[in-house]
């Protein structure tokens, strides 16, 4: 029951991201790549769509910060990383780019999958194709470590 | 620098963001989860047993969201200037960035920012400026 509940919840909470990002305009790249030509003809709507969001985060993170299990009963999953590393910063910069060419980040173009635009559905397997990529690298570069830390 | 008041949306821009950000606290607070994309699609690529059915789920609601909103508002399909090379470009770029980087716009940007995190405001501000960079790059030197 437990299981069902939490599926029925991950469920919904898309649905109502979702929806924020078509509000948001987010699943609208030519308005994602107006705000970030600051250069030109500036259009700074996404930086509301941050700030909106993050006044609402701010105040339910510190909330769950003091939580040691969800409304559900299952655990807490927050990050534990606070490194700021090499991975992290080349990372965001290649997302950064990529971002900036299509004007698509990884949830506005799945919700935008929904419109059956058939330029989403080729960025969506382009952005698997680089997750698999990435996926196949990671465990062929880090096989001899964990191998010699037995 | 100018600004495009004719497209500027600060209210619905607002609304949306408020909207992300209930759903990323119903997230945290119910599921006891972040609502990053990137790590809940690319998680997907790593199967592990009971872990499945929230991502596939929450990754439906995501995709169905313009459906859900089609008795109340006439559905867009956004006019998209990038030519398929590009896409195809730009989503492997997205899709290894924000693996290796460990999050995107929603678990750095929205997730990370509202924890506070150094490492996530580390992250943010290195993709928006790569974003602008790429895009100055794009509209002013080469087109």
């Amino acid at each position: 029951m437990k299981k069902h509940i939490d599926t029925l919840s991950a469920f919904l909470v898309g649905l109502i991201f979702g929806i924020g990002l078509i509000f948001g305009g987010m699943t609208d790249p030519a308005k994602v790549v107006g705000f970030l030509d600051i250069a030109g003809n500036w259009d700074p709507s996404l930086a509301f769509v941050m700030g909106g969001a993050i006044l609402v985060g701010v105040v339910a993170f510190r909330f769950a910060r003091q939580r040691t299990s969800s409304f559900i009963g299952g655990a807490m999953h927050l990050p534990t990383s606070s490194d700021i590393d090499r991975r992290l910063v080349i990372g965001s910069l290649l997302f950064g780019v990529g971002w900036g060419m299509a004007g698509f980040c990884p949830g506005p173009a799945l919700t935008s999958l929904g419109t059956g635009n058939p330029k989403a559905v080729i960025f969506v397997l382009a952005m698997v194709a680089g997750m698999a990529l990435f996926e196949f690298a990671d465990r062929f570069w880090h096989q001899p470590r964990r191998a010699g830390a037995m | 620098m100018t600004i495009d008041w004719t497209h500027f949306t600060p209210g619905l821009s607002l609304l949306g963001g408020v909207l992300i950000g209930a759903a990323s606290a119903l997230f945290v607070l119910a599921n006891g989860r972040i609502a990053g994309i990137s790590g809940i699609l690319g998680g997907l690529l790593r199967p592990r047993t009971g872990d499945l059915m929230w991502r596939v789920a929450f990754l439906a609601g995501l995709i169905v969201a313009p459906l859900a909103l089609l008795p109340f508002v006439p559905p867009v399909i956004a006019t998209i200037d990038a030519g398929t090379e590009v896409l195809i470009v730009a989503g492997l770029l997205v899709g290894v960035g924000t693996r290796y980087g460990a999050g995107c716009t929603s678990g750095h940007g929205v997730c990370g920012l509202s924890r506070l995190s150094p490492r996530s405001l580390v992250a943010t501000l290195a993709f928006m400026g790569a974003g602008m960079a790429a895009v100055f790059v794009m509209r002013h030197l080469l087109a």
